[in-house]
């Protein structure tokens, strides 16, 4: 861990300020915000984040749940993932979302983990995690240690010649399946992003994972108002019963209309380098009836481009089964 | 701070009572002080720099920046940290890494110390730890699984012709088993607090052994023993991994000498993963012949196993092999391979645990090609005596574990074609396992004392590993001397106490008994001498008109109860206290024993497999454990129930990834080690037989702390063949290997 100043901000206005001053907000950020700490303090002890400056925002009033004029939900970036989870608004309008949520982590950590933070949750590659190994996302141009490492765990879907690591959040899943929108404040003013545009894709910049600028505050999540008729889920397939990142995950959003699907949408989680939106699949649902043969042909049109490294061949089976079951759970 | 005496309870044949642990509430509370809880004024941290390549020799260390940073007091290399001395091979001490940190310039494996920063916070040494620079050069290494033996196989154990009958049998099982390297990953992180007062050391350490400890770091500081006490009142449990000592307490010890100050060095969970050590890799190809009526003819166990540079630790997979069936014909040989990893050592049940993994899938693939029951087929091949010694067994009942594990377990109902049992949508699998574990005593030594106060103090140095020593050893001093659990006061955990055993191997309460009964004879007989001269009643009475019972001297003329308790009897002799003093003597000295003594029991285990989703899970599990008799069926449930936990661990999900290109351990911590979790723990049935053995000591008693993980991992793995067809012969079981599974 290297030395670094500690301020507590008064304000948004005060923090975007204090973080205007940074280089990046991506990988190498000389500033941080540091909300619940789960990722950031991790990663600070490792040496991999090495901020100068850490800008303590949990005094900041955004830790509310609001109902929106028209529907949806308007969610502060400071409420906990645990608030969240529990909260009647989402476990009636959302279950995708509350089911992510508590498939996540441990107790523990979901009493601390904060909704912004969440959203900038770290891959879990081994090798992001060890300075004394090259990779691309930490340090830019050293190259990829799990390309032809240890990369059971690592990313089918989105993966470029610089970077497999899988994103490791389960709520941005879930929230992409919602079609979910970020409030971003920063020197500019305010912006929203839909959830689909945060997210970038490493390419020959792993470095950079978010449209986040030097400033840039998240503020608010904000749901559209529920699907009328519409039933969600999230499924969490992994090694052990608990406190295990995804090795597949699927959210799923679907509405049927006389026995044929008028709405669906689905994300993967576990097998890609992004919360990862399937509008193959989605295409695929649309207007069949939802029975065993159409959830398998979007599975098979989710996973098609999928493009497996030497030790995690098996995920693209196992998002497939995910992705079937998880269907097949709403449509029941 | 040693646990106080709790509130009174009526404590009747203590031995073999559900009996709280008398140390819960310290522990619950926040009392109990483990390791890094010891903080002592003007304390330095000390945080090491480690090797980042895997073989090769140290070019140059620059400490300039780092010395230079904040709080920085001193950073140690080969040429400051002072004399340190390797361990004699006999008589020194165990010590599993013989090699003393910093001995030379040459890197033998991912990890190993380089350097020491001392530094005023934890924070500031390290900050400092990271910016020490080394410079290697790095040699060819090799961190691969695929194990072939370097010498030729050490024939371990040997009866019949095991090559003719193999070929001759009508039915053969040849196959190969892998287990991968395991770390032991105990919530409590090894820890150092070292102090040194000019001339004597006292060394606050995470150990399962404080004697061995004690003896085996004054031998590498150069010391006498006396020179050297070791402290460990509670331990966040070892499992093997902190049985013998590792460089990190040499490397505290040697700041304190050094700077005078107390130093405290806490590792990280990556080092633990890199330098404390870790259960080998094992490859093991079983050979079984049988009769087509299901009749073992030859049994061939044939193993390696990985080690490190400068180790000769052994991985005795084959220890079991020889006795557990009757075959008339039989070999089991060892081989090593040796890889740049750090120094393995025992982990919980080492050598059985792997083995049996090994020769219980073996015996469940045999029943699967008789088509015969797996618990017929061991029935069947019951032996008579322990056939690799030509001796009886003291006590075993196998055949009873695995009767009443079916009993219990519903077995009958068991239909054994694969994937045709089904329950709520899921597929059934139900498996089953035998296990072995040696019974043997340490030498250990005990001091019991009745203090005018009302306490008994039993004082041994042995240590409670949180398996449940200060309770059993309270129980035992209870039962001998008729005085309440309650107002027993166990003192252990310090090297300068009586020598006691090691917790280690099961053994460290059947060791403890023949001590615990004589000294606490020997103390009455000393309260009685007391009561003679004191002002009383009894003064100048003979002997044996003076009896002792339930904590009260009498004269035998008067009913027991007349007695006048021993406090009153101490004080009316002015004494503080009388002490009584015993010894255990240990078996392993006797090389020809009469009898062959071991624990025995049986596994049976239901996974339940949703292949819609390549979900495994747990079901249940019944453990049937013929142990000895039971000291206290509360800890020892939970050692079982714990040591299941392992084996689903170990059957489904442990395993240390090397990487191919570094050598490090790469998923060094402990969301990427993956172990059973609270949510993969399925209701557990644990049965106790409880017959004693009373060849081990006079109460019966032998060992349970290894037994209960001895034979999971197999039950489990024959269980997944039952439920999914898949036959997994690599430890774990993945999802990769199950969906290869073509039940629907």
């Amino acid at each position: 861990m290297e030395l670094f100043t500690y301020a507590r901000a008064a304000s948004p206005a005060d923090a975007i300020k204090a973080a205007a001053a940074a280089s990046t907000a991506q990988q190498g950020a000389e500033v941080r915000f540091v909300a619940g700490g789960t990722t950031l303090l991790d990663l600070m002890k490792l040496d991999v984040e090495r901020p100068s400056r850490v800008i303590d925002i949990n005094h900041l009033p955004l830790a509310h749940i609001e109902r929106m004029p028209g529907g949806g939900l308007r969610i502060g970036a400071l409420v906990r993932n645990a608030d969240l989870a529990n909260h009647a608004d989402v476990k009636q309008g959302y279950p995708v979302l509350s089911q992510a949520l508590l498939s996540g982590a441990s107790g523990q950590l979901r009493n601390m983990a904060t909704t912004g933070g969440n959203l900038l949750q770290r891959t879990r590659c081994v090798y992001f995690r060890d300075t004394d190994t090259p990779c691309n996302k930490r340090r830019p141009g050293s190259g990829c240690s799990a390309i032809d490492g240890f990369n059971r765990t690592m990313a089918v879907l989105g993966t470029s010649e610089q970077c497999i690591a899988s994103n490791p959040s389960d709520m941005n899943v879930a929230l992409t399946a919602l079609e979910a929108a970020v409030v971003i404040r920063g020197i500019g003013g305010e912006r929203q992003v839909p959830i689909g545009d945060f997210f970038l894709l490493p390419g020959d910049t792993p470095d950079r994972e978010t449209v986040m600028m030097p400033g840039d505050l998240i503020t608010h999540v904000i749901l559209p108002p529920p699907q009328d008729g519409a039933r969600s889920h999230y499924l969490k397939l992994r090694d052990r019963a608990s406190y295990e990142f995804a090795l597949a995950s699927a959210a799923v959003v679907l509405a049927t209309d006389k026995g044929a699907i008028r709405h669906a949408r689905v994300a993967l989680g576990g097998v890609a380098t992004r919360p990862w939106r399937s509008p193959e699949a989605e295409r695929v649902l649309l207007g069949k009836p939802a029975t065993p043969a159409t959830f398998a042909a979007a599975a098979a049109a989710a996973l098609r481009d999928a493009k497996p490294q030497s030790q995690n061949g098996f995920k693209v089976e196992l998002a497939k089964r995910c992705l079937i079951n998880a269907l097949t759970t709403v449509a029941a | 701070m040693s646990p106080e005496p709790a509130a009174a309870s009526p404590s009747r044949t203590a031995v073999g009572r559900e009996t709280v642990r008398v140390d819960g509430p310290l522990k619950v509370s926040g009392g109990a002080r483990y390791t890094a809880d010891f903080h002592f004024p003007d304390m330095l941290y000390a945080v090491p720099v480690c090797a980042t390549i895997a073989s090769g020799t140290i070019a140059a260390i620059d400490a300039k920046a780092a010395g230079a940073m904040p709080g920085v007091r001193k950073i140690y290399t080969r040429d400051t940290i002072g004399k340190f001395y390797r361990v004699p091979a006999s008589g020194g001490g165990i010590i599993d890494e013989r090699r003393p940190p910093f001995e030379d310039d040459t890197i033998r494996y991912y990890g190993q110390y380089v350097a020491l920063v001392v530094a005023d916070t934890f924070e500031q040494a390290t900050a400092a730890a990271h910016r020490v620079k080394t410079s290697y050069r790095a040699a060819a290494f090799d961190v691969s699984t695929a194990l072939s033996p370097e010498e030729t196989p050490k024939v371990k154990s040997r009866r019949g012709d095991p090559n003719a009958a193999f070929d001759a049998a009508a039915v053969k099982i040849d196959h190969v088993y892998n287990t991968p390297i395991e770390t032991h990953s105990s919530i409590e992180l090894h820890a150092s607090v070292a102090t040194f007062d000019g001339s004597h050391f006292t060394l606050y350490e995470t150990t399962q052994a404080v004697g061995n400890f004690r003896d085996v770091l004054a031998q590498m500081l150069g010391v006498p023993k006396e020179n050297v006490r070791v402290v460990t009142e509670y331990l966040g449990t070892g499992f093997g991994g902190k049985l013998w000592p590792w460089p990190q307490s040499l490397l505290a010890a040697a700041a304190a000498r050094d700077l005078r100050q107390p130093v405290k060095l806490v590792m990280t969970r990556q080092m633990t993963f890199e330098s404390a050590g870790h259960r080998p890799h094992t490859r093991q190809r079983v050979r079984l012949g049988a009769t087509a009526e299901g009749k073992l003819v030859s049994l061939r166990h044939d193993y390696a196993y990985s080690r490190a540079p400068l180790s000769s630790y052994a991985e005795n997979c084959g220890e079991s092999s020889g006795f557990m069936y009757s075959t008339p014909n039989l070999s089991v040989s060892e081989a090593f391979a040796t890889r740049n990893v750090g120094v393995p050592t025992s982990m919980r049940g080492p050598g059985a645990v792997p083995g049996l993994y090994a020769l219980e899938s073996a015996i469940d693939e045999l029943a699967v090609a008789l088509k015969m029951d797996p618990v017929a087929l061991r029935l069947r091949n019951e032996p008579a005596i322990d056939e690799s010694k030509n001796i009886p067994f003291s006590s075993r009942h196998l055949n009873e574990c695995l009767a009443t594990g079916a009993e219990t377990f519903g077995w009958s109902r068991r239909t054994p074609a694969v994937g045709s049992m089904r329950e709520n949508g899921a597929v059934l699998g139900w498996g089953m396992a035998a296990c072995t574990w040696m019974a043997a005593r340490w030498e250990a030594q005990v001091s019991v004392m009745f203090n005018d106060d009302g306490t008994l103090r039993v004082a041994s140095g042995t240590q409670d590993i949180g398996t449940g020593t200060y309770t059993v050893l309270a129980q035992m001093a209870a039962e001998l001397a008729g005085v309440d659990v309650g107002k027993i006061k166990v003192v252990i955990g310090d090297s300068s106490l009586p020598p006691g055993p090691i917790s280690g191997g099961s053994m460290a309460t059947a060791s403890l008994v023949p001590a615990v009964a004589q000294a606490t004879r020997e103390a009455i007989r000393n309260l009685i001498a007391a009561a003679r001269e004191s002002d009383s009643h009894f003064a100048n009475l003979p002997v044996d008109r003076l009896a002792f019972h339930e904590g009260r001297v009498h004269r035998t003329d008067q009913p027991p109860g007349e007695g006048r308790r021993f406090e009153e009897v101490l004080a009316s002799a002015r004494l503080g206290h009388v002490e009584g003093r015993g010894k255990s003597e240990g078996t392993f000295r006797n090389k020809n024993p009469t009898v062959s003594t071991h624990s025995f029991g049986a596994h049976f285990v239901e996974v339940a497999w949703q292949p819609e989703i390549a979900r495994l899970r747990i079901n249940r599990t019944v453990s049937v454990i013929d142990g000895g008799r039971i000291v206290n069926p509360l800890t020892a449930r939970n050692q079982i129930e714990g040591a299941v936990t392992m084996g689903i661990g170990m059957a489904l999900f442990e395993e240390t990834h090397y990487d191919h290109r570094h050598g490090m351990p790469i998923n060094s911590n402990l969301a990427d080690y993956i172990m059973a979790t609270h949510a993969d723990t399925p209701p557990m049935e644990v049965i106790f037989l409880d017959y004693p053995d009373t060849h081990l000591n006079e109460m019966g008693v032998r060992g349970i702390g290894e037994i209960g993980l001895a034979g999971v991992a197999a039950a489990i793995t024959n269980a997944v063949y039952h439920a999914t067809g898949v036959r997994v012969r690599d430890l774990p079981v993945k999802i990769e290997d199950l969906l290869a599974s073509s039940v629907a």
